[in-house]
């Protein structure tokens, strides 16, 4: 007991630690470093959706970005002034519906995640019950559905136009305390009987079934769940672009989130949190690969897509070499800051198994 | 719409079904003896192309010997693929092949971005491709008609060496059981190369042929049609030749009349193929002629 009161605390004074540091960042940091810490935890937020459908229920969704168009497109719509669609909607006008509804930013993004959840509720109603190979080409299916229908849904989404200048709401404190948030729910959620059903489906259905778990409840609700994550992000994610269209959903952005969840160890949310910040500020530092280079005496021609060849050596490498990821399926304990000696020697003891 | 108009719709179709099945036909032979979505097939196809495309204009091949190096050399590509990203795996779980396989494909077209540069190439189309014929009101032209012509040519190719020698003896007892194949004195790893050799191959075709019909080449074209044909394979019954075929066509026949019959419809020609998925996999998963199979405990 009293061992959790001091792991409570020092989880308290982390938390505070990392507020001040968010303030402190907001202030002297420049709005593309800001833009690269805001999508840092957008990043969170949608691994982490990723995370509890694929590596803790063991279903291989590939649909996420078809989630996040419902969750980007629902907040979008919701928050733009009426003048704004007016400027968007140039070709055909806006339903009457949505053309004078203008939200603020709070209930839209709860409205973003709940359609997104609708969708998967939708979707996930017949496709969870098909296997995995199945699962996975029929989630990829969806997600294109969704994308397509949003390119002709020219009243409602502005078609392939895509909506410009959506208000900027998303800064670090929506951002990262969208992921905050998550990271929370994801841990109680993972500790409480619903997320041990979870990894029993995970780790085999058939004997998950046997001890009472019901397959199709559990499924649903940790795809619902995903998903809802998924429309948040997307949410996010819009808000802070500032514009968005059906490419930007394409399996392009579904892989980008894959990745974050592999590299970090599928089944971990601490591998999750810190694979996603890697990846994202890497994927900005590799930007020079794109580039020219220039060292003084030499001169390098810089490749366009150099920056993607790198990412996708870099998933085959983990993928091939390296399956746990960074974290396999360990959580980060206070016990490695407080009894650093043992905790590295037990992860050496058991560095084979 | 009057009858020529719709034999017009029915010549295309017919050509798009074709090339849809012979790029399905990779992935039904490949899930049949591993079990696993070769995510990489339709990125095969475009490196095929692509070949076909630098042999005829920078090394000045004629067509027939550019498109038979291409054919060679993707099925090598294929097999390289199959010992990279697949064979290391083999014994892991599905989810983590099924990631190789993502990976694999990304990994293919973020190097064609590279290689081959984002803009697109036109494909060089020999004379004898671009025949006009008119058949009363009709208009063919002679590549509508060579594509089905080759497709079932190698297609009875096919047929033969899966049903008639020793090898397809061999790859139809793989993907029958793997395990017991294997303790039948099978050299398993031989087969699954070619497997993967002949699915490239087949892929290849598909590619040369696609690039005589839309001679606009990029990177990212095995994207949708990769896709699309593994849905043909699905919808067809996985791990039979025939199914492939069957859904290539129905596939391709279905999005051209889909943009004949309902032109509204017409942005929705790519959401097709994943409405006809969703369909088939609820009502029956096993496809049009695949054999349902029972899972033992």
């Amino acid at each position: 007991m009293k061992k959790n009161t001091r792991k409570n605390i020092m989880t308290l004074i982390a938390l505070v630690l990392f507020i001040g540091f968010l303030t402190i960042a907001d202030r002297i940091f420049d709005s593309y470093q800001m833009r690269i810490i805001n999508l840092a935890g957008i990043y969170v937020t949608l691994g982490l959706g990723l995370n509890l459908i694929n590596g803790f229920t063991g279903l291989f969704s590939l649909g996420h970005a078809g989630f996040m168009a419902v969750g980007a497109y629902t907040s979008a719509i919701l928050t733009m002034s009426p003048e704004l669609k007016q400027m968007n909607f140039f070709l055909k006008p806006i339903v009457p519906m949505f053309a004078n509804v203008e939200w603020p930013f709070f209930p839209a993004l709860i409205m973003a995640g709940v359609m997104a959840a609708i969708a998967g509720a939708l979707i996930g109603a017949p496709v969870l019950r098909l296997n995995d190979d199945y699962l996975a080409i029929a989630t990829l299916g969806f997600g294109e559905i969704i994308r397509i229908i949003f390119t002709n849904t020219q009243t409602l989404t502005n078609g392939a136009l895509g909506l410009k200048g959506l208000p900027n709401f998303t800064n670090v404190y929506w951002s990262w305390g969208t992921a905050v948030i998550m990271v929370i729910v994801m841990v109680l959620l993972i500790k409480s009987s619903y997320g041990r059903a979870f990894k029993a489906i995970r780790e085999n259905e058939i004997a998950a079934e046997a001890m009472g778990v019901s397959l199709f409840k559990h499924k649903m609700m940790s795809f619902v769940l995903g998903s809802f994550m998924a429309g948040v992000g997307g949410a996010l994610l819009g808000h802070l672009m500032g514009t968005i269209d059906p490419l930007m959903f394409r399996f392009l952005m579904t892989f980008n989130i894959v990745l974050i969840v592999v590299l970090g160890g599928i089944g971990s949310i601490t591998g999750t949190v810190i694979s996603a910040v890697v990846v994202t500020v890497m994927l900005e530092v590799l930007r020079f690969l794109d580039g020219s280079m220039d060292f003084g005496f030499i001169q390098i021609e810089g490749i366009p897509g150099m920056r993607m060849v790198v990412f996708s050596a870099l998933l085959m490498i983990v993928i091939l070499f390296y399956q746990r990821g960074l974290m396999g399926t360990n959580e980060f304990r206070w016990e490695w800051v407080t009894n650093p000696k043992e905790t590295i020697a037990t992860a050496w003891k058991n560095r084979k198994a | 719409m009057s009858i020529q108009t719709f034999m017009q719709h029915m010549v295309n179709g017919i050509s798009l079904g074709s090339l849809y099945a012979l790029l399905a036909i990779g992935y039904t032979m490949v899930y049949g003896i591993l079990r696993l979505i070769n995510f990489a097939h339709g990125d095969i196809f475009m490196i095929g192309t692509y070949i076909a495309f630098y042999a005829m204009t920078a090394f000045f091949l004629p067509w027939w010997a550019a498109f038979a190096l291409a054919l060679v050399l993707t099925a090598i590509f294929g097999i390289l693929v199959e010992r990279l990203a697949y064979r290391p795996l083999r014994n892991s779980p599905r989810i983590s092949i099924m990631i190789s396989a993502i990976g694999a494909s990304f990994l293919i077209e973020n190097l064609g971005i590279v290689v081959f540069g984002g803009r697109p190439k036109a494909f060089p189309i020999a004379p004898v491709f671009a025949k006009i014929f008119n058949f009363g009101g009709v208009t063919m032209v002679s590549v509508q008609l060579i594509i089905p012509v080759v497709t079932l040519v190698f297609l009875a190719m096919l047929v033969y060496i899966v049903n008639h020698t020793k090898t397809g003896m061999a790859m139809r007892a793989v993907s029958k059981d793997y395990e017991a194949a294997r303790l039948m004195g099978i050299d398993v790893d031989v087969i699954i190369t070619f497997t993967f050799g002949i699915g490239s191959l087949l892929a290849a075709l598909g590619g040369v042929l696609w690039g005589l019909k839309y001679p606009q080449l990029i990177p990212l074209m095995g994207m949708m049609p990769g896709l699309k044909c593994f849905i043909a394979a699905v919808v067809g019954g996985i791990g039979s030749i025939k199914g492939a075929v069957v859904g290539g066509f129905i596939l391709g026949l279905g999005e051209i009349l889909i943009v004949a019959l309902l032109p509204s419809l017409t942005g929705f020609r790519d959401a097709f193929a994943f409405v006809l998925l969703i369909v088939i996999l609820l009502v029956k998963p096993s496809g049009l002629m695949g054999k349902t199979t029972t899972e033992k405990v």
